[in-house]
Order: structure tokens, then C-alpha cells, then sequence
């Protein structure tokens, strides 16, 4: 095994384009279980720590530019009013030491559908910024898992930041584990309402081969609100449709059984949480509704 | 290969390092502090905490080429770090020079500040002794450098704030309530300045 060190970001690109097999290795806390346990002896292994750019991010008029290695820890006390959905997956998210570590970027790397990164950010709107020596581009969130475990990076291709929505209305997440803390989700539900665009956002993990949307349940959802005037009356959503929205979350899964839950508890469990965030995001944009509402 | 980096304040080197090889492995078997344990290596119990340039991360999850350069603060280093913080040094600034008072308490202890062995405890060690929150000990070091750094960071914590600066870490033995109590015993103690 070599150990490379580069110290920029073109280094970097550099590297990985002479060495594709190259394992990028930022926080460690999905790769170095790997390498512990023997499930993987990449012949190079590339530390990303030493490139402080990715430790950065940037808060622009409608985007956050997040850095990929910004650890959970810094979007939890730093991002949470621009990013609130993703502050709330970060504080998910094992314990305080892997959370001092890892990050978006090697979440996104590992693609797991488990990944709690992944249901916020579907849900808020996402942009991954990929780069090579051959050039740079943006994949939408949506396009950028491919399977279980994989993504749409190029063997060439490093993650050097993400460029997510900020937040124009409440966000919320929700994941069920057998505790507090230091749990993969059995399941996971991320959901934003956009004011501005008058849509509603969701975002569904470990309940498919790979994270997803619940599209039909959007679109449904975004129909039903506007027919109903709900944006600029403020009045509650209708249990009925609160119960078809949250059907339709479920019926978007595609689970399987396995030790951490059985296929019908989560696709149950994605209904639940789709409900509750749903009343969670709503009252919360009531309460600023009737407050703007009063102050005009 | 060769990594180089500071440990408990003083700079070290170790040779023939595995590319793959974890900083927890080169503190244990490659400098000889065995202060910080081995339970999983993978990140669940946190038995292997350590600082890295200050904040509290798994070292079993490290790469050892990635500490290159860095500060590590294991638990063998724990007294001489919480000396220094009261002293108002280290990563705050200020004089590190060794003030009148504590010139005039300096006892020959022989202590030994890369052990840590034979020294004065630092007052988060000596809670959770005084608190019984130490029953076969393996989880300590891990708990105490995580307690430690929640002190530093917020001197008067709820009980919400303990459970959680502490949920990486496991204990099999003593249920917890100890380890609450000693912690709540040293933020006392470090409020009235004990
Ligand atoms: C005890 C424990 C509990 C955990 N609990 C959770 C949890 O609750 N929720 C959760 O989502 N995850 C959890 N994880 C998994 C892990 O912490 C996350 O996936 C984390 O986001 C990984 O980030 P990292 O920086 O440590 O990645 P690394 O381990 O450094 O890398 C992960 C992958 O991404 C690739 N990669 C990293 N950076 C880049 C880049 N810039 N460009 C291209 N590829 C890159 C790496 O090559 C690797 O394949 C847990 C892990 C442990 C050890
Ligand atoms: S040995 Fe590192 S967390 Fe358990
Ligand atoms: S005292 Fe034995 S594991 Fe905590």
C-alpha cells in the first residue's frame, strides 16, 4: 500500500487521474473500518485532510457551497438557519467523535442508502461539484445514486464540494434506530417545504437500493396545497390528505428485510415519519404565516 | 513508512509504519502508550478517544499518516493538558511560563508527563476515582480524555449535555450513573475552583 499525501486540490486531481484505483480517505470512519477488518486493501490510499479548501464552505445568495470535507459537527453548529434539514441528519449521525470527523463528502463517496446526508439533501435540493484533470461539473443530487453503494463519480473524479439549497421554509428529518445515538437508520425520512416555489421536497433512506424521492407523493402533495389555497391561507392540511401523502411515501419504497428491520416495518415506518414531518414543517410555516400575517 | 507528530507535547517519530496501520496502533504497539484501548476498531465505543489538534476523535478510525504533523493528547497526557488550561495556556495563548505559586508547589514527584505515570492526577480522573465511576477500567481513558473536552468546552453541562458528549463512548460495566456523577463531580469541583 502507498500512503499519498497531496497538499492541493490540483495535486490531488493529479494523482487520482495517474492513480484511479486510488482510495480518497478523508474523515476515515468508513474507509478505516474497512481497512481494520481487512475488507479492503486499496494499493494507494489518499489523504484529503491536508486540503484545507474542502474544509471550507460558503454561504451564497440561494446556495450553501459546502466544502466536502466539513464535518458533521461544523454544519450542525454552523449551518443549521441556511441548512436545518442537513444540521438535523448531521446531529443523527453516530457520536460526537465520528461527527468531528465525517462528512458529506465521504458520505456521498460511501452512496450507502442508509447514508443520513442523503434524505436531506434530496429533500432541500442538491448539486455535487465533481472535478477531474479533465474538467468539472455538476451532478443534481437526484442523478447521483446509482446503486447500492455506487454513484455517478467517474474513476477519476473527486467530490470537492456541495452546493445544497438554503433552506426557505421549516425542514425536518426523522429516523428510526433502536437508540439515540450510534444508529444506522432502520429508515429515514427527510422532508422541505419551499415557500418560494410552493413545493414540497422529501427524501427517503434505507428503504430502497438507493436513497429516493417519494415523486409521486410530492406531486400529489404540491396539487392538493395549491387546490386548497394552503400556502396563503395557513390553514391546517387535511388529515386526509396528510394520510394519502404519507401512503404515497410508503408505497415509494423498495425495502428489504434484514437484521436492522423487516421490509413492511419500514415501509410502515416511512408512512409514520412522512405524517409527522408533514405536521412537524407545516405547523412550523403556519406559525411564520400567521406571524407575518400579523405584523402586515 | 516514517510519521512524525506530537504527543502529550512532545514530538515523536515512529518508523516503519503500515500505510494502513491506525494511530490507536501506533500509539499502543509502536510508542508504548497503552493508555488508550483497543475494543472495536470501528468506531463504536470510543474507548480509543484521543484529542487530534484538539478535538476528540476515535483513533482506531485515523489513518496514522494522517496525524502527520499533528498534536495528539492521549490520556497519559490528560493531567499535563488540564495543568496547562488552568495555567491559561496552550491553544487559548497566554503565558506558559510556570508561575511563583507553582513554583513554590512543585514536589519532586517524578512523574513522567509521556506516561503519565507517578504524577498528580487531573481533576476529571480524580472524580471519576472519587466518584466510583471506574469499575474494570477499559472504557476509562476513552471516557475521561471525552469528559474532559466537554468540560473545557462547556463548564457547566446539564445532564443532556453529558449523555450526550459522552454517547460515543460504551461502558459494559457500570451503567452510567457513576460516570454522570463523576462528571457532574468535576464541573462542581472546577466551578469553585477546587
Ligand atoms: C461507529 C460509526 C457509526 C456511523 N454512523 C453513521 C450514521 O449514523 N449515519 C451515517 O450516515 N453514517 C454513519 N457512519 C458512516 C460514516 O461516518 C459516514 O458515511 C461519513 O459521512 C463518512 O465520512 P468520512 O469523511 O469519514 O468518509 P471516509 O471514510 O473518509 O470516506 C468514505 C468514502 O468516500 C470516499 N471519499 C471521501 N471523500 C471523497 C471525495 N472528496 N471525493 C471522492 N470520494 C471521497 C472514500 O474514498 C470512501 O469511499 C458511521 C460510521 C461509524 C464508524
Ligand atoms: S476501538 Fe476505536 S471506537 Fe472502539
Ligand atoms: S468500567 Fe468496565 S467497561 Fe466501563
Amino acid at each position: 500500500m502507498d500512503f499519498l499525501r497531496p497538499a492541493s486540490w490540483e495535486e490531488a486531481l493529479a494523482v487520482k487521474a495517474e492513480h484511479p484505483t486510488a482510495v480518497p480517505i478523508a474523515g476515515g470512519t468508513d474507509v478505516m473500518v474497512e481497512i481494520n477488518f481487512d475488507h479492503r486493501r486499496p494499493e494507494y490510499l489518499m489523504d484529503l485532510t491536508r486540503i484545507g479548501d474542502l474544509y471550507e464552505w460558503e454561504v451564497g445568495d440561494d446556495t450553501v457551497r459546502l466544502g466536502a470535507s466539513v464535518p458533521y459537527a461544523q454544519i450542525m453548529e454552523h449551518l443549521r438557519p441556511e441548512l436545518p434539514g442537513l444540521a438535523l441528519a448531521s446531529h443523527t449521525v453516530a457520536s460526537p467523535q465520528i461527527r468531528n470527523r465525517g462528512g458529506v463528502g465521504g458520505n456521498l463517496g460511501t452512496a450507502s442508502p442508509a447514508g443520513d446526508a442523503h434524505p436531506a439533501l434530496l429533500a432541500a435540493g442538491a448539486e455535487v461539484e465533481v472535478e477531474s484533470v479533465r474538467g468539472s461539473r455538476r451532478i443534481p443530487i437526484d442523478g447521483f445514486y446509482t446503486g447500492v453503494k455506487r454513484n455517478a463519480l467517474a474513476p477519476d473524479e473527486l467530490i470537492r464540494a456541495v452546493h445544497v439549497k438554503k433552506a426557505d421554509g421549516p425542514q425536518q428529518y426523522s429516523k428510526v434506530g433502536t437508540r439515540n445515538a450510534m444508529v444506522i437508520a432502520v429508515c429515514a425520512f427527510g422532508l422541505a417545504l419551499h415557500p418560494e416555489t410552493r413545493t414540497v421536497r422529501t427524501g427517503i433512506g434505507s428503504a430502497a437500493p438507493t436513497p429516493i424521492r417519494a415523486k409521486a407523493a410530492e406531486d400529489f402533495l404540491n396539487a392538493a396545497l395549491e387546490e386548497g389555497g394552503f400556502w396563503d391561507n395557513g390553514k391546517i392540511v387535511t388529515p386526509s390528505v396528510a394520510k394519502q401523502f404519507a401512503d404515497l411515501c410508503a408505497a415509494a419504497c423498495n425495502p428489504i428485510d434484514d437484521v436492522r428491520g423487516t421490509a413492511s416495518y419500514r415501509r410502515h415506518a416511512v408512512g409514520v415519519m412522512a405524517r409527522r414531518t408533514l405536521t412537524w414543517t407545516w405547523e412550523s410555516y403556519r406559525g411564520a404565516h400567521r406571524t407575518t400575517e400579523g405584523a402586515a | 513508512m516514517r510519521v512524525h507528530f506530537t504527543v502529550n507535547g512532545r514530538p515523536q517519530q515512529a518508523d516503519d509504519v503500515w500505510e494502513g496501520e491506525s494511530l490507536l496502533y501506533v500509539l499502543r504497539e509502536r510508542l508504548g502508550l497503552p493508555g488508550s484501548k483497543n475494543a472495536c476498531e470501528q468506531g463504536e465505543c470510543g474507548s480509543c478517544t484521543v484529542r487530534l489538534d484538539g478535538v476528540p476523535v476515535c483513533s482506531c478510525l485515523v489513518a496514522a499518516g494522517q496525524a502527520e504533523g499533528r498534536e495528539v493528547v492521549t490520556v497519559e497526557g490528560l493531567a499535563d493538558h488540564a495543568r496547562q488550561r488552568a495555567r491559561g495556556c496552550g491553544e487559548s495563548g497566554g503565558s506558559c511560563g510556570t508561575s511563583l505559586d507553582e513554583a513554590k508547589a512543585w514536589k519532586p514527584d517524578g512523574a513522567d508527563s509521556q506516561t503519565g505515570e507517578g504524577g498528580e492526577l487531573s481533576p476529571v480522573q480524580q472524580a471519576f476515582i472519587d466518584a466510583g465511576a471506574v469499575q474494570c477500567g477499559f472504557c476509562t481513558p476513552g471516557l475521561l480524555v471525552a469528559a474532559d473536552e466537554t468540560l473545557e468546552r462547556n463548564p457547566n453541562p446539564s445532564d443532556a449535555d453529558i449523555r450526550e458528549a459522552l454517547s460515543g463512548n460504551l461502558c459494559r460495566c457500570t451503567g452510567y450513573e457513576k460516570i454522570m456523577d463523576a462528571v457532574r463531580l468535576a464541573a462542581a469541583r472546577q466551578s469553585e475552583g477546587v
